[in-house]
């Protein structure tokens, strides 16, 4: 479990998160959701220790991480698994050697024991005998499950994604969606996502937290979002046709239905 | 100015803060090491030949007085390749070559979130990274330095001879006139400075690039002016402290 409290950032002078708190479950599909420049990315790099916050704690499991000893957060960070929004594979190693490298770096694993994990992790997200390939030939999806495969081979126990179907088509951002979700269940992990996809927030998106201009505006599962009071959220989901016209058919049939007892009730 | 320098000396200072095992440094020195130094042996080879070869045919059309025995080319020759052309001239190549290369790479690792990567899984970024190409440089620079001087007064030999201003024994013998071996170990100094100053304010320059594809050339670009500018005057207070 993941707890953060009132963190605060700005970047010259610019407030971009402004006291947001929460907790992200373990063994859920956490998802920070919110339009471009609401500070998402920025609060999740506040999470693993990439951007310092000006204010404000972060604590994992219970263990204190913002402003902790260096080791204790060396070791903290030896459990984090990232997915990043466009993959950071290092573009000098093929997938084998991207995928083995936190394992060379973080364990004691033999080459042969390194190896297998290696072969485990590829299978896992659906890439046998891509080893050799190098990140330039792959496409787009097959970047994010390598992304995923080194990012769960040290056995992570906190997963992050930014932005994980940024650029990716609906059928292949599902794909990505489901694997994530599958491999936090399965290895019973916390994993925070950012999105600001809501074919993911239906899918995935066990807990929900809206950030809207830095704050966080809303809190809850996919069940409840769409019958959210608040204006701000109900514009980020209702600003596509799509959605709207879901919500209106959703509505619609609700209507229907409430009709349809109140009849059966007179006619009792 | 001065906010950059103390920003510089905050990240030399971190290369060596919580860095990685020797074994994992060493393999990632020899990698730096073939990258810099075999891939730069035909530029440094190509402009310290010709350098050596125009400087003698140079000195050669302005020694035309009868008292002057030919062998001073020859002399000449040696004394402005080693303690000025071949540690210099090569650094300013080297800095176009490697410099470059480093902040363009590093800066496209940061801006495709390689850098961040490592940082989330613990590892010192910039000591993974940095440290290596330094070291490798300090390694390198020197013998690219070493060939450059061998090249060049080679280069002055074959263009005084075929061009018939002077005969191979009046070289012979110009070159080894009043040898000074401090002449050399001079130059390895110089070399040494210059190889910590290229690499280091371009891995500075690329390290901390921010934005885009047009900021990555703009950091390869400031990299390269940077460490010319760095080793020109580092270059007059070498002379000035150590000559």
């Amino acid at each position: 479990m993941i707890e953060i409290h009132n963190i605060h950032k700005s970047f010259g002078g610019k407030k971009v998160l402004d006291g947001v708190s929460g907790v992200f479950e373990t063994g859920k599909t956490n998802l920070l959701l919110g339009a471009s420049g609401t500070g998402k990315s920025v609060l999740l790099k506040c999470i693993v220790g990439l951007v310092k916050p000006d204010l404000g704690s972060v604590t994992f499991d219970g263990t204190y991480f913002t402003n902790n000893k260096l080791d204790i957060r060396q070791e903290i960070r030896r459990k984090i698994g990232m997915l990043f929004q466009g993959s950071a594979l290092f573009d000098s190693m093929n997938v084998e050697q991207n995928i083995d490298f936190p394992l060379k770096m973080l364990t004691d694993m033999s080459r042969s024991e390194r190896m297998d994990r290696v072969n485990f992790c590829l299978q896992r997200v659906g890439l046998e005998n891509a080893n050799h390939k190098m990140p330039s030939e792959l496409s787009g999806g097959m970047k994010k499950r390598v992304g995923i495969a080194r990012a769960i081979a040290p056995h992570c126990t906190y997963l992050f994604c930014d932005e994980p179907n940024s650029g990716l088509d609906p059928q292949t951002s599902i794909k990505i969606d489901e694997l994530i979700k599958e491999i936090t269940e399965e290895y019973g992990i916390t994993t925070i996502i950012v999105t600001h996809d809501m074919n993911s927030v239906i899918e995935i998106g066990e807990k929900i937290m809206f950030l809207y201009e830095g704050k966080k505006l809303w809190e809850g599962t996919n069940n409840e979002i769409m019958d959210t009071s608040v204006p701000e959220l109900k514009e980020f989901i209702f600003a596509n046709r799509l959605m709207r016209n879901a919500k209106k058919m959703e509505d619609e049939e609700r209507e229907e239905q409430q009709e349809q007892e109140k009849q059966e009730q007179k006619q009792l | 100015m001065l906010q950059h320098f103390g920003k510089f000396l905050l990240f030399i200072t971190s290369l060596f803060s919580r860095g990685e095992s020797p074994r994992i440094l060493f393999n990632r020195t020899i990698d730096e090491a073939i990258l810099i130094g075999i891939n730069s042996i035909l530029i440094v080879a190509i402009v310290a030949t010709f350098i050596g070869a125009v400087t003698c045919v140079q000195i050669a059309y302005n020694l035309n007085n009868a008292f002057i025995p030919r062998s001073t080319i020859g002399f000449m020759v040696r004394e402005m390749t080693i303690l000025e052309l071949a540690p210099t001239i090569t650094s300013i190549v080297l800095a176009g070559k490697v410099g470059s290369s480093i902040a363009g790479g590093l800066g496209t690792m940061q801006i495709t979130e390689q850098v961040d990567a490592l940082e989330v899984m613990g590892i010192n970024s910039a000591s993974y990274l940095v440290l290596p190409k330094i070291v490798a440089s300090l390694l390198v620079f020197p013998m690219l330095v070493i060939l450059s001087m061998f090249l060049s007064i080679a280069g002055g030999y074959v263009a005084g001879t075929l061009s018939g201003e002077l005969t191979a024994q009046e070289y012979i013998t110009g070159i080894r006139d009043e040898f000074i071996f401090y002449n050399i170990v001079f130059a390895l100094i110089k070399s040494f400075v210059f190889a910590f100053l290229i690499s280091s304010i371009s891995s500075y320059r690329g390290y901390f690039t921010s934005g885009g594809a047009l900021e990555v050339g703009a950091a390869s670009t400031t990299a390269v002016t940077n460490s010319i500018i760095a080793v020109l005057i580092a270059d007059f207070v070498l002379a000035q402290v150590l000559l």
